[in-house]
């Protein structure tokens, strides 16, 4: 971990304010009543479920915390989270069961 | 008479949204920790927060420029997770496009996964709302939840250098998206597009730039796409 650098964080914080207002409004804005080919919106389906799991798989199987080396309680936590939130479709249920799982394991192991 | 109908849709929006504070509020509270700790000051994280207004795309933001990422593939990596309320963007068009487009650019920068979940599914079950009721819906679904989020962060803001390492606030933001991510996984190309995106980021780890995260979003994006219509074709000929 660095220090970020304050110009580089404005820099990231004006472009993703723009970016992000501007896939906002692209569709609704822009394109308004016309229709979309149905290729582009079947990739949009999936891009939330795609790229969140792809950010966090590395930082589960090899956490920061513990300089890299996998560790049993926030494997089992990411595993609890995950279920827990695929069989209650309840985010917060899930939260705190992952949360639960985590303080729970490293109280026992640590 | 319509402006009523409007007043009564508007605060059936703001009930419907209402219980999402408490996933709005703890989210909002964790990014403002996240960000302190990275070094923001307060200026930073309220401008951040109320500019961008995307939660996800914000840790992802922060993660990446925590590990030293090049400014472009920081923007382009937050900019793909947020590739979603462009969908929402889309799918909303065909209920609000015929609106102002100073009322389309409002609902724009308010399009997160609450209001878009929320509308969609009433705007479906109602097909007789008007165009003018269906915004004042959708206005009322994140009138609660906006607030909450800015304060939300504010708090996370100031108490954030407070909060010991013990509490592994590391582990958070897995656990929070993790979380978000089971909930979305409804159908077997969804699941399949998930597999397929943690099995590439594992394998493009050690691409230079954190580039891994877009080559795996995109590969498991079309992995997705490509089992539907596979999926659509077989019950097709069966």
């Amino acid at each position: 971990m660095t220090e970020i650098d304050p110009s580089t964080m404005w820099i990231v914080i004006v472009g993703l304010a723009f970016g992000s207002f501007g896939l906002r409004f692209v569709f609704i804005g822009l394109v308004g009543d016309r229709p979309l080919p149905d290729w582009l919106l079947r990739h949009l389906r999936y891009t939330a479920v795609a790229i969140l799991p792809a950010l966090i798989a590395p930082l589960v199987i090899w956490p920061q915390a513990t300089g890299g080396q996998p560790d049993v309680p926030r494997m089992s936590a990411a595993t609890v989270a995950l279920a827990a939130g695929y069989w209650s479709k309840n985010v917060l249920v899930a939260i705190f069961s992952g949360a639960g799982t985590l303080y729970g394991l490293l109280y026992l192991l640590g | 008479m319509s402006f009523t109908t409007s007043k009564s849709v508007y605060w059936k929006g703001f009930r419907d949204g209402a219980p999402f504070i408490m996933v709005a509020a703890p989210f909002g509270t964790l990014f403002g920790v996240f960000a302190t700790e990275a070094g923001l000051n307060l200026v930073q994280v309220m401008t951040f927060t109320a500019t961008v207004f995307a939660g996800a795309a914000q840790f992802t933001a922060l993660q990446l420029l925590l590990d030293d990422t090049p400014t472009l593939i920081v923007l382009l990596s937050a900019l793909a997770v947020n590739l979603r309320v462009a969908m929402y963007s889309a799918a909303l068009t065909p209920y609000l496009g015929a609106a102002p487009l100073w009322q389309r650019a409002v609902a724009a920068y308010f399009t997160v996964d609450q209001s878009y979940a929320l509308s969609v599914v009433r705007f479906e079950t109602e097909p007789d709302l008007t165009v003018p009721q269906r915004m004042a819906y959708f206005f009322g679904t994140v009138t609660p939840l906006a607030p909450a989020w800015y304060l939300a962060t504010y708090l996370g803001a100031v108490l954030g250098t407070r909060i010991p390492e013990s509490w592994a606030l590391d582990f958070a933001l897995p656990i929070t998206f993790l979380a978000m991510i089971g909930p979305m996984l409804r159908t077997l190309p969804h699941v399949i597009a998930a597999l397929v995106a943690i099995v590439t980021a594992l394998l493009t780890a050690g691409v230079p730039f954190n580039l891994g995260l877009l080559i795996a979003g995109t590969t498991g994006m079309m992995a997705g796409a490509q089992a539907e219509v596979m999926l659509a074709r077989r019950n097709k000929n069966t």
